[in-house]
């Protein structure tokens, strides 16, 4: 069972603040879709209004083509995992897994059965006995996943569903929420503020910020051609050098006007993009780059962060000569 | 200085329960009289009022009373506790304010308000007025003890189960009720200690079937006699055995 999501000019206001601004978006059925920005963007809320938790003060929201005006989330093809995992304690596994269907009319044999395939999907085959107060952080997120997938939605929406868990975990379940959503072809709507995990997961990443859509794309498409300065920002490190006529504080430059935006690993002693000599402030190990923060030579007091290969050790002040390989350039908002 | 604080200690225990301590002793007085000297141990006072109708009949009345209008307390209260933790109303605090406000007022004036109230509307006096007095006094109660434990934890597993589909009415059946469980359970208890043991709303609302307090008390009427204190001492071992109960099974195993 899977379904598209519309979303059509959906506008929500609380009193006088705006919380999402115009925002329209198309959901193919089966994607993976994740939204992604800081908090206070609007992505929850748009996910709220997703499920029904929230009404829009405007816009309209269609899932499989029906419109979700006015109707409760009980009786939306959705359901949510939620980031506190929210299961019942006073029921065992199979009870939370099978609630679902309980409140389906299901008969408990087969509710029973549903429960313990969905817990072998998630890995928690034969648990179906225990309580959630036995279980790990990531062990309860998965039996919230189970709840979420047992009556067969046609959307699945996850409200941060790994912010809770550390990060070793949460990119371990990361690898498996996507090999998940491969298995059952649900369509996911996830929420992050975890670029990492945006990219490990999505199909899409949908960007988000101020209540309104600042970017979508592929992970790669959106980490390496942005289209905004905030997207560029928010996706990872990125250096910003104004450009103007062909000038920038490092000398003329040949790219268009506006912010030239450098990735950190794009730069490098290579790269078309020359940047001119620049001597080496300060070093840093990473493990798996060395990140280095270098002055041009053109330009004191200006700053350019790279990563440089693991096995490299210049000693500090040494003058190396970079280019960039790869390179966007954006406009101010 | 440690003995001096045992002394203390002692003292302080026996402040409260050498009351309760010589009720229960001359119950078993072998004689006319629940006063010192003490004659001698005997049963008879306990065959005595086990045998007397009248008596059996108002401790029944008191369980009933106590125990419906318990349950009809802790449901209206619960029902209140949840609609307020969970909707912003205009004037939430207010409303909260008012049907915690009884707890401040005597029982008496309430059972004079009641009583005025009933006699306008035509009402009979009858163990179900008692009992509605009883709801009164214990809403606040159970409201109060219900509200306080109410948290996001319960707000976003109701929230987890409407979005599986559960309506309103089992979301509170099959999820907050029993997330709160203890605490419903120790505002339960409290309220049946609390009605068993009532006397003034209980004498000035019921007529012609009454509650135990009520009972004694026209036992009283006619003197003291080791009946009364076999009778209290009834009265106070379910009082005893309640409050155990509460401790064992539900405070015991909230921690």
């Amino acid at each position: 069972m899977t379904a598209g999501v519309s979303i059509h000019n959906v506008t929500q206001r609380y009193g006088t603040a705006l919380a999402l601004d115009g925002v329209s978006l198309e959901i193919a059925a089966g994607e993976f879709v994740v939204l992604l920005g800081p908090s206070g963007c609007g992505k929850t809320t748009l996910l709220n209004i997703i499920g029904g938790f929230a009404e829009p003060t405007s816009g309209t929201v269609l899932i499989g083509g029906r419109d979700m005006a006015g109707v409760a989330p009980k009786d939306r093809p959705t359901t949510t995992v939620f980031q506190d995992y929210a299961l019942f304690p006073h029921m065992t596994l199979a009870e939370n897994v099978g609630f679902g269907l309980r409140m389906r009319g299901v008969v408990k044999p087969a509710r029973d059965a549903k429960a313990e395939e969905m817990l072998s999907l998630v890995g928690l085959s034969g648990r179906g006995t225990r309580r959630p107060h036995e279980l790990s952080g990531g062990q309860r997120q998965r039996v919230a996943l189970a709840r979420a997938l047992a009556v067969e939605p046609d959307v699945l929406l996850l409200d941060e569903p790994l912010g809770a868990l550390d990060l070793k975990l949460r990119r371990a379940m990361q690898d498996e929420l996507k090999a998940i959503q491969r298995r059952v072809g649900t369509t996911f709507v996830h929420v992050t503020h975890d670029q990492e995990e945006a990219m490990a997961i999505a199909d899409r990443i949908v960007v988000m910020n101020g209540g309104r859509i600042e970017d979508q794309g592929p992970p790669r498409q959106v980490y390496l051609r942005p289209k905004t300065l905030f997207s560029a920002g928010f996706m990872g490190e990125v250096n910003r050098i104004t450009v103007t006529g062909g000038q920038s504080p490092l000398g003329p430059l040949a790219v268009a006007d506006g912010v030239l935006c450098l990735r950190p690993e794009a730069i490098s002693d290579r790269g078309p993009l020359r940047l001119g000599p620049c001597r080496l402030v300060e070093t840093t190990f990473f493990g798996t780059h060395l990140r280095a923060t270098v002055e041009p030579a053109a330009a004191p007091g200006f700053h350019l962060t790279v990563h440089l290969p693991q096995g490299a050790a210049p000693a500090i002040g040494t003058v190396l000569d970079l280019g960039a390989e790869d390179h966007v350039v954006l406009q101010e908002a | 200085m440690r003995v001096l604080s045992w002394v203390y200690l002692a003292l302080a225990y026996a402040f409260v329960f050498l009351p309760v301590a010589v009720l229960v002793v001359f119950s078993f007085q072998d004689g006319r009289l629940p006063v010192p000297p003490f004659q001698g141990v005997s049963l008879d006072w306990y065959a005595k009022i086990l045998g007397d109708d009248d008596l059996m009949a108002a401790l029944l009345n008191s369980a009933l009373v106590a125990v419906v209008s318990s349950l009809a307390a802790l449901i209206l209260g619960f029902l209140a506790a949840h609609a307020l933790a969970r909707v912003r109303l205009p004037g939430s605090v207010l409303m909260r304010g008012v049907l915690i406000a009884p707890m401040t007022v005597s029982y008496l004036i309430i059972a004079l308000g009641l009583l005025t109230l009933f006699n306008q509307t035509g009402m009979r006096l009858s163990l179900w007025t008692a009992g509605i007095g009883h709801v009164v006094i214990n809403l606040p109660l159970c409201f109060a003890i219900t509200y306080a434990a109410m948290g996001d934890h319960q707000k976003n597993a109701e929230r987890a189960a409407r979005d599986l589909g559960a309506p309103e009415w089992k979301v509170l059946l099959l999820v907050s009720a029993p997330m709160l469980a203890a605490p419903l359970a120790a505002a339960f208890f409290l309220s049946v200690t609390f009605s068993w043991d009532e006397f003034i709303i209980a004498f000035l609302l019921t007529r012609f079937d009454v509650t135990l307090p009520v009972e004694i008390w026209s036992m009283l009427k006619s003197g003291l006699s080791p009946a009364t204190n076999a009778v209290g001492s009834l009265v106070f071992l379910v009082s005893v055995t309640l409050v155990v109960l509460l401790e064992v099974f539900v405070f015991r195993r909230a921690k």
